[in-house]
């Protein structure tokens, strides 16, 4: 699933390691999810919008409307 | 490889204490057996005894399951091991349609295990070559 993860991520200068760890996810979990390998259940998807402070559409793009806006 | 989360570690150390005792049983029920050590009414839960940490394995790997808090991580085990398992049973069925057509000599059941080992092997590779991680 295409996400703002990595630009987040950047914006406050954490490593993967460390957004891995304020997650309580591995490293490799943090990458997966950054480059759209996997996509998190709702629960940890509801901890990295709370670790932003965001809402979870503004993280994660939804792909239905992703779909209906390439229409 | 995959990370080392706290419950991977724990499932290590559970494997290490399972393998030895499997040693450990193996080596007395084979001496037992060897020397005529064993009475008549103890030779079939001696002949199991070897095969209990074994189970213990698979437990350990359940266990290890219910315990792992890493979802992409547990994914990737879970991934590894229906590779596993489709190996190891895809195995199985071919010896044994060639062993019933006396193509090939006998294989004690338990080497199923060995090929269910060998298969964890072939999902860490199929993950590595989709995903990029390997896993255990």
């Amino acid at each position: 699933m295409e996400n703002r993860l990595r630009l987040l991520r950047a914006e406050r200068n954490w490593s993967q390691q460390d957004l891995g760890e304020r997650l309580e996810v591995s490293r490799q979990s943090v990458n997966a999810i950054e480059t759209g390998k996997y996509d998190p259940s709702l629960p940890l998807a509801f901890r990295i919008a709370e670790l932003f402070d965001l809402p979870i559409e503004d993280i994660f793009v939804s792909p239905s409307r992703r779909a209906s806006k390439a229409i | 490889m995959v990370a080392r989360t706290p419950a991977w570690k724990r499932y290590n150390w559970r494997v290490i204490w399972l393998s030895l005792a499997y040693a450990i049983l193996l080596i007395a029920a084979v001496y037992g057996f060897k020397h005529k050590l064993i009475p008549p009414a103890l030779t079939y839960p001696v002949a199991i005894l070897p095969a209990l940490p074994i189970i213990g394995l698979f437990a350990a790997m359940g266990r290890y399951l219910v315990e792992e808090t890493d979802e992409y991580v547990r994914m990737l085990i879970v991934r590894q091991m229906l590779w596993a398992m489709g190996f190891a049973l895809s195995c199985a069925t071919i010896w044994g349609f060639l062993e019933s057509f006396d193509l090939v000599g006998h294989v004690d059941g338990y080497y199923v295990v060995i090929a269910w080992y060998f298969g964890l092997g072939v999902g860490s590779i199929v993950n590595k070559l989709t995903v990029g991680e390997g896993g255990c």
